[in-house]
């Protein structure tokens, strides 16, 4: 009988376009196309809207800048929605980190401190969740709900409602922001930074292939030997590392800590995940298309204000853009399998 | 070293308690180095629950567990799988999203440094399905795309993956055709040569009887016999031991031949063609009578069920009692309900009761603008349950808990709840035990008794040609043969099914 390897060429033969997951996670594959059309098509809006004011350097680094921040947070949440949670909590702890790292107390050991303090308090709350859902069993949704209110009200506390200024003899921490290498704010660079230490972890090391695991099917990871639990309570704790970063990069932004900042951030992040093709489901996304879709959110808010348009249109576009982007998304998936 | 006779495993006294249920009472199991093992017994008597708690999945209540000479706890399946024990679940448990190669290594992924080797990871899986007789299956390939019998080979190859000194697999063969299990017996036999136990979990008596050495009997939760010779022990006794009960004949009496001939077609097929699967198949069934495909894993039989059922771009004319099927709604609306052949993927709601399973498709049969009349819906899907035997008899519990063949009874249920014009069956027994099958013909028949085409998919051929009137035979896309299922036997279909394929 040698007639079995013909025939059992079959269930191959049904199996469409073999390299369709590397393409998928990899950089740039078909995907991201139409991404990045549409920023391509809001850069020309730009133009011909702002003729003068879009394509200055200044402009392009406000929006670089001012993607930074919540990028940073958009790294983590990504690698939290791959593996089938989500993080509601970051604005809150990112806001409670840039608030304890002002605190006069912290203030006194200096920039280095500030930074690792944000960082460490960042990492705190994101392993209490972690731990909140993988050990207490809670559904991550209410976990980081309830750090959400948290977190903020413990932010509000300890800053007794004020804003905090960062003290002149830590302006090591506003140098982030003012001082340019190449005609960018360093903190563009941390923001690259991060991006590609988020996109090897999640396409070059083990880590980042579990992580799809424990999104895509948490029994399969748990029987192929994954230790799901304290892999989910890493996930949760490298978003709040992210938020930890991301609190510095606005303390060198506007010279402050503050419990105010943030607000709404969960969302913003949340939706460029969606919109840059993220399964809110888990088991598959890019870092890349979390960008992009950061990206063309920033951009978004850069053309309103530039043309002076009032907030409330600018929220009702973003919220057709997301719906745009899913339906695009489902499109795109359904011819794809 | 270890003398071969010395048992490599021995499991003595587990119990496993889940709310509700004792699903092992007591079990004892012993395995020899280089034998296989058959673990046989019905639906729900606890093979997949003790091989679970082989594999550190589940923890026993009570009992211990000696391999190789040592008492072992299996905390976890990092335990198991570092003793050397690796397992084949039931239940296909990969990863959609991750590639082939990716699936074969999660848990002990190819790394350095905690980096991926993305190269030889692909390299070491190519290896692994060439040795599984698939090479044609890409490491890169994404296993959602994947048909069944394509993942089946990827949960293997898995297993292989790891050093092992016991492989266990529980049903390996539900998903494979005729032909991938003879391949599957070679790779058996190979592991064996080389001193690796395997236990084998199957409901098909053929196949215990090729591959087999020994035999341990399970019946609801406990060991009813040990170490049975898997080729000499009459089937009589190996039934009556599993099911408590004697039986003659597994597939109901038909109606004579010819008796369905004046009789309305309730479904009328012409020039079915679906690009690159299906080519210019036309075939009809008439009321009462059961239409068998036969065929090769890939021919193209689902694909057909999948176009009458609307949910496939197809050209042809599909016709329900005369009027045209266009698409899923109207395939619904006219009458037509199928059994998917995945019931985990395409069927079931894991998390929802056994109930709310059974009654899916019917709740419009309880609501009365929009409210929905609970007792007699519970009511109904428990009256399902007695009929079918489904185990265990509640209609309360999540249908996750049931096992593999109570799981498919639930899939048959919801068509018997609300009943159809035409059933289209696609695997309808996989994993279903002998005792529970004869059931499920029995209901099949009397479905169709009672005015109901059937349409019936199966890669078993004892099944498509004793239960089914009229067979039709599928090979690459083209009905080759039509013809009363009495006219036929397994040779001259098998000839028909493989003709041209050895080129
Ligand atoms: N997680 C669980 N929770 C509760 N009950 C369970 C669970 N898993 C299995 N059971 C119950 O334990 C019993 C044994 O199930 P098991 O899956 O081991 O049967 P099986 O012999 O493998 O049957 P099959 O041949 O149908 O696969 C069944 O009554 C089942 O309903
Ligand atoms: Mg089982």
């Amino acid at each position: 009988m040698n007639d079995t390897r013909t025939l059992s060429a079959e269930p191959a033969g049904k199996a469409p376009a073999p390299a369709s997951s590397r393409s998928v996670r990899g950089l740039g594959g078909a995907r991201h196309l139409g991404l990045v059309a549409a920023l391509v098509l809001l850069a020309i809006v730009g133009l011909v809207t702002q003729p003068d004011n879009f394509a200055t350097s200044s402009n392009l680094v406000s929006v670089l800048a001012l993607a930074a921040t919540i990028g940073v947070i958009t790294v983590g949440m990504t690698f939290v929605i791959i593996g089938g949670g989500i993080d509601l909590s970051v604005g809150a702890i990112m806001a409670l980190a840039s608030v304890w790292a002002t605190t006069v107390a912290t203030q006194s050991y200096g920039p280095v401190v500030m930074a690792l303090c944000a960082i460490l308090v960042g990492a705190g709350a994101g392993a209490l969740n972690g731990f909140l859902i993988s050990y207490g069993r809670m559904v991550p949704f209410i976990a980081t709900l309830a750090m959400m209110v948290a977190a903020g009200g413990l932010a509000q506390r300890m800053s007794d409602r004020r804003t905090q200024l960062v003290r002149p003899e830590n302006d090591a921490i506003m140098a982030l922001s003012t001082t340019k290498v190449l005609g960018l704010p360093l903190l563009v660079y941390i923001f690259a930074a991060v991006v590609a230490a988020g996109w090897v972890l999640l396409n070059r090391t083990t880590f980042g292939r579990r992580t799809f695991a424990v999104g895509g099917n948490p029994e399969a990871a748990r029987l192929a030997g994954i230790d799901v639990r304290r892999h989910t309570m890493l996930l949760y704790t490298l978003s709040g590392v992210c938020c930890g970063i991301a609190a510095i990069l606005i303390m060198a932004r506007t010279t402050t800590g503050s419990s105010t900042h943030g607000n709404l951030y969960e969302l913003d992040a949340i939706a460029a995940v969606i919109i840059g093709g993220t399964l809110l489901t888990g088991g598959r996304g890019t870092i890349i298309g979390s960008i992009l879709g950061l990206l063309i959110f920033t951009v978004i808010t850069n053309l309103f204000i530039l043309n002076g348009l009032n907030t409330s249109d600018q929220l009702i576009a973003k919220g057709l853009i997301i719906v745009a982007a899913v339906l695009l998304q489902r499109r795109s998936l359904r011819s794809s399998s | 070293m270890q003398d071969m006779r010395d048992p490599l495993l021995v499991m003595r006294g587990i119990v496993k308690q889940f709310p509700g249920v004792r699903a092992l009472d007591g079990v004892d199991l012993e395995v020899r180095a280089g034998e296989v093992h058959c673990l046989l017994g019905q639906n729900g008597a606890g093979k997949s629950t003790l091989i679970k708690t082989l594999a550190g999945a589940h923890q026993p209540d009570e009992g211990t567990i000696t391999f190789a000479g040592q008492e072992v706890r299996l905390t976890g399946p990092i335990a198991a799988i570092k003793l050397g024990i690796s397992t084949i679940y039931q239940e296909l448990d990969l990863v959609d999203g991750l590639s082939v190669a990716d699936n074969i290594f999660l848990g002990h992924e190819k790394a350095a440094f905690g980096f991926t080797r993305t190269g030889d990871t692909n390299r070491a899986a190519a290896e692994l399905l060439g040795r599984l007789g698939h090479g044609e299956i890409a490491p890169t390939t994404e296993v959602g795309t994947l048909p069944p019998a394509g993942k089946q080979v990827v949960s293997m190859a898995r297993a292989l993956s790891h050093d092992t000194r016991l492989i266990v697999m529980d049903e390996p063969s539900a998903a494979l055709a005729h032909d991938e299990v003879d391949n599957l017996f070679r790779i058996v036999r190979e592991l064996t040569a080389a001193g690796v136990a395997v236990v084998y979990i199957s409901h098909r008596l053929e196949e215990i009887r090729e591959i087999g050495d020994r035999i341990t009997v399970l019946k609801d939760g406990r060991t009813v016999a040990v170490g049975l010779p898997a080729r000499e022990t009459p089937t009589r006794e190996i039934i009556s031991l599993m099911t408590g009960r004697d039986m003659e004949n597994v597939f109901p009496e038909r109606p004579a031949p010819g008796s369905h001939d004046g009789r309305p077609e309730v479904l009328r097929v012409e020039g079915l063609t679906v690009p690159g699967v299906v080519t210019d198949v036309s075939f009809s069934v008439r009321e009462g009578e059961i239409v068998g495909l036969a065929g090769l894993v890939g021919s193209g039989r689902s694909e057909i069920l999948e176009a009458v059922y609307g949910a496939r771009g197809c050209s042809g004319r599909i016709e329900l009692n005369g009027a045209p099927v266009r698409g899923i709604s109207s395939a619904v609306r006219l009458g037509i309900g199928l059994a998917p052949e995945e019931r985990k993927a395409q069927a079931l709601l894991m998390d929802q009761s056994v109930a709310g399973n059974i009654t899916l498709s019917g709740l419009g049969l309880y609501s009365r603008l929009g409210w929905l009349d609970r007792k007699r819906e519970l009511a109904d899907a428990k009256a399902q349950i007695d009929e079918l035997d489904l185990r265990p008899a509640d209609p309360s519990r999540p249908i996750r808990t049931l096992s593999g063949g109570n799981q498919q009874k639930a899939v048959l249920a919801r068509w018997l709840v609300n009943r159809r014009k035409l059933l289209l069956l696609d695997e309808p027994t996989r994993g279903v035990d002998v005792g529970a099958r004869a059931d499920l013909y029995a209901v099949i028949r009397r479905l169709a008794d009672e005015g109901i085409g059937v349409l019936l998919v199966s890669s078993e051929l004892p099944e498509v040609l004793g239960l089914a009137d009229r067979v039709l035979v599928i090979r690459e896309g083209r009905a080759v043969h039509q013809s009363d299922a009495r006219d036929l036997d397994e040779h001259r279909v098998l000839d028909m099914i493989m003709e041209g394929s050895a080129l």
